[in-house]
């Protein structure tokens, strides 16, 4: 459901993403795993249609993002990194106008906003401002926005990143359970989580795959059997590579 | 510009709601409301003298307010964009599906319908003008009109200048210096002194791009198509400096 095909962008001087290819099939849920800075977000960004690529293709179900970016943005939800919101807003406005950027209204909207506010625990806090609400909170408003349409494909920047262990595991049992009839890509810097939940993983280090595989096809290839010890073989930290 | 008129409407209207009620749930709408009336007020009673001229019109008012609308239609336009790129919302803008033209129409309008508003709630003036005597409303209407325009082409303005900063202050002044500009090159202090060494032809050319010309037939009740494509084409030229800027910026 999801093509990548030689993707590369490049920033002023910075090689972002380097001719990246993969593929994210119905019923998958691919981990995204790499170092602070690897090009994971840029890559999330280029599949959602958000930044243009400097060159490649990305297709979501079979349509180009490049040519038809709105009948693309309609079949993907998104939850960028940092889970932006506008905060002056109440949850349930916010809700409300998610839902009707996506076409939804009437029952259907209701209906909807529902079964997200339900899905992502918001009963609590609908009536209440944005700003005024917690991290956790704040990332569970900006998650159902991605699910409120439904999407056939989910892109989720590090879901679980802020939330306290029980909210983790929440938002953990959710992909995987969505995993099951959508095409899910996530990123995390939780090597637990890709075990708990990813189908596949995906280990990019400076804008380039080093590792794909199942997350026990990748524990295979460390000598310890850990997928820690495999990351750190491969991947290089942020403070090795400036000395570098 | 894909899609009919007909699938293009709701997402711009969706837009245009969030915006228009962003204004009201927080303090600035009425912050700017009551500063703009109170403002006028001053400038048209006092300033303009609005007593002593002696004639029943909204003179006082309409000539105040190219200067007046200098500092407050920036001031409501300022966030417009700034704030989607500090927030990170454009993010989540972006990734629905809207087509950027979509957005930037949608926030304009809801922008300028709540200057629109503003404008609307000095009715009291005309009333006083009306009691007191006996004006020409259609030449008060005309003027009404002239002032939208204004609003619209400042606005556009501080929409283009929004889009190229998370920081509001810097996209305010960019806009007043702007709208500064296009006051300017038509304020006859100025121009007056220009004709002194430059050939009339060319001063009177130069303020052809001034608001305060184009204004003016609309002071008089002269609704001229060329006043009106003047304010629309500056609307249609910032607008569209306004997605580009922000195209340039996705693309990094």
């Amino acid at each position: 459901m999801i093509k990548v095909e030689n993707l590369s962008k490049s920033f002023a001087q910075k090689r972002a993403v380097d001719d990246i290819s993969f593929e994210v099939a119905k019923g998958e849920v691919l981990g995204f795993l790499g170092p602070n800075g690897a090009g994971k977000s840029t890559t999330m960004r280029m599949i959602t249609g958000f930044i243009p690529p400097s060159a490649g293709r990305v297709s979501v179900c079979g349509l180009d993002v490049q040519e038809n970016p709105i009948e693309v943005k309609r079949r993907i939800g998104y939850l960028p990194e940092a889970a932006p919101l506008y905060t002056d807003m109440s949850v349930l406005a916010f809700l409300k106008f998610s839902a009707e950027m996506r076409g939804l209204h009437g029952e259907d909207r209701r209906n909807a906003m529902r079964r997200v506010v339900e899905l992502c625990h918001l009963e609590s806090v609908l009536g209440q401002t944005i700003d005024t609400l917690s991290k956790g909170f704040r990332h569970r408003t900006c998650l159902a926005q991605a699910l409120i349409h439904d999407p056939e494909v989910l892109i989720l920047d590090e879901p679980t990143d802020g939330l306290d262990p029980n909210q983790k595991h929440e938002v953990r049992t959710l992909i995987r359970e969505m995993g099951e009839s959508k095409a899910i890509i996530f990123s995390t810097h939780i090597l637990e989580e890709v075990e708990a939940v990813c189908t596949r993983a995906i280990i990019i280090d400076r804008g380039r795959i080093v590792a794909n595989g199942t997350p026990q096809e990748l524990k295979a290839r460390s000598g310890s059997g850990t997928l820690e010890d495999f990351f750190r073989s491969i991947t290089r930290s942020d403070t090795v590579r400036e000395a570098a | 510009m894909s899609g009919g008129m007909k699938a293009s409407w709701p997402p711009i209207k969706t837009i245009a709601k969030r915006e228009l009620s962003a204004y009201f749930e927080s303090p600035v709408a009425y912050v700017f409301l009551v500063i703009f009336l109170l403002l006028s007020g001053f400038f048209t009673f006092t300033l303009g003298g609005f007593f002593e001229r002696g004639e029943a019109s909204l003179a006082a008012f309409f000539n105040w307010l190219p200067w007046l609308f200098l500092f407050l239609v920036p001031a409501a336009g300022m966030r417009l964009w700034s704030e989607e790129r500090r927030l990170g919302t454009i993010e989540l803008l972006f990734t629905m599906p809207v087509a950027p033209w979509q957005a930037i129409v949608g926030k304009f309008l809801a922008s300028w319908l709540f200057l629109v508003i503003a404008l609307a709630l000095s009715f009291p003036i005309v009333i006083t003008a009306n009691w007191l005597g006996d004006p020409d409303n259609g030449v008060i209407a005309s003027g009404y009109v002239g002032a939208a325009l204004l609003a619209g082409a400042y606005l556009a303005i501080a929409c283009m200048t929004s889009a190229f900063t998370r920081n509001q202050v810097v996209a305010f002044i960019l806009a007043v210096v702007l709208c500064l500009l296009l006051i300017l090159v038509g304020f006859s202090p100025l121009t007056d002194l220009l004709a002194r060494w430059a050939s009339p032809w060319l001063v009177e050319a130069v303020a052809k791009f001034s608001v305060l010309t184009h204004y003016d037939g609309f002071q008089k009740g002269v609704l001229d198509s060329r006043d009106l494509l003047y304010f629309i084409s500056v609307i249609a030229f910032a607008l569209f400096a306004t997605g580009v800027v922000i195209r340039n910026q996705r693309a990094g």
